[in-house]
């Protein structure tokens, strides 16, 4: 079964994102396809580079980037959310890309499912 | 990183939109009426349903020069013209409904009149089964 | 469909408005904030003490632990998964709705 993500919150106020990893890696794990998470709202805070957690804290950035490269999942970072916030190709993480919101819609219209991860 | 092509041709959904915030507390509505818009260029139906808090969205006089943040307002205007044109032309296949909860809106002491645009106010029960027979659900 | 609820009933009013526009025998699962729900001996577990004649639900474990909330804390009915149940559960039921 195909799962699209939907991640609206960043990795450092709400458990969101945290949550939607874990769903994406168990679904992975179960042989089914994630072949897009799509980040917006302040879920384009996943996408920052710049971003330093503590070295006890999980690093939800690199996380995601490592999923994306052993899994091949397509991370799309909306550009209008991002660049309000401040994302941008400059700060993009290893893994991610910038794109529009249809990148959502089309998820939504490709997969079997649309998971949604917010506050 | 690859970009994941997924085969959209001919794919008719349906897309409920539930928003249940408040308008300026918070993001959320501002930006999910930006997918409601987005989601035409696909010709997706959709449901953008109004229930708890999320009923003040649509009130009617939103002035908010006292707090200087932009007024989200008048999207609905662009919404109400995208409904209309769907609703009129042949060639569009798609079906949008604006969509109120009555207990939502009781209990805030408000009535049909008190919105910026024309709703369906539907009850609790119709409510559900329109959410449960929708594809995607995206809530604000 | 599978409806999910993230927020306490003690906090906001998510898990009422869910179970007022959840269509009976669709599935419920509490996550995050909304384990609490779940809780047996609360003056919110009438809630959910409700739900479970109209609605299969379950609780996200991992969430409930996090919490310090043990499995024998949870009201009778309430089926306890981990993430990959919570995979099952939605290729099984259909639609998602996050209730936030």
């Amino acid at each position: 079964m195909k799962f699209g993500i939907l991640i609206n919150e960043g990795p450092f106020t709400h458990q969101a994102s945290d949550t939607a990893y874990h769903f994406t890696k168990a679904a992975l794990e179960k042989g089914h396809d994630v072949p897009r998470v799509f980040f917006y709202y302040d879920g384009v805070n996943n996408a920052n580079k710049l971003s330093e957690p503590q070295a006890d804290d999980r690093n939800l950035v690199k996380l995601w980037g490592q999923l994306a490269a052993e899994k091949n999942v397509d991370l799309v970072v909306c550009v209008a959310a991002g660049m309000r916030r401040g994302i941008k190709d400059e700060n993009l993480a290893d893994g991610f890309r910038i794109s529009g919101l249809g990148q959502l819609v089309e998820a939504g219209m490709g997969c079997d499912r649309l998971m949604m991860f917010g506050d | 990183m690859a970009e994941y092509e997924f085969e959209t041709e001919g794919v008719k959904k349906t897309f409920t939109f539930m928003n249940r915030k408040a308008p300026y507390g918070t993001v959320y509505a501002l930006e999910v009426l930006e997918t409601v818009l987005i989601s035409a260029a696909f010709e997706q139906h959709a449901n953008i349903v109004f229930a708890d808090d999320g009923v003040y969205q649509l009130k009617a006089g939103h002035d908010t020069t006292g707090i200087g943040m932009k007024n989200f307002s008048p999207t609905f205007g662009i919404i109400e013209m995208e409904k209309e044109d769907a609703d009129e032309d042949e060639d569009i296949d798609m079906v949008w409904r604006i969509i109120v909860e009555k207990e939502s809106m009781e209990a805030r002491g408000l009535t049909a009149d008190d919105f910026k645009v024309e709703v369906e106010v539907l009850s609790a029960a119709e409510l559900a089964d329109i959410v449960d027979a929708s594809d995607c659900v995206i809530s604000g | 469909m599978l409806h999910t609820v993230n927020k306490s009933p003690f906090e906001r009013n998510s898990l009422d408005t869910c179970l007022r526009l959840a269509k009976k025998g669709s599935a419920i699962l509490l996550i995050e904030d909304g384990v609490i729900g779940a809780v047996k001996g609360t003056v919110q577990s009438a809630k959910i003490e409700g739900a479970v004649k109209d609605h299969p639900v379950f609780v996200l474990g991992p969430d409930l632990k996090a919490r310090g909330l043990a499995e024998d804390q949870v009201i009778d009915g309430v089926k306890v998964v981990d993430y990959a149940g919570f995979v099952d559960l939605a290729e099984e039921h259909g639609t998602h709705s996050a209730w936030l």
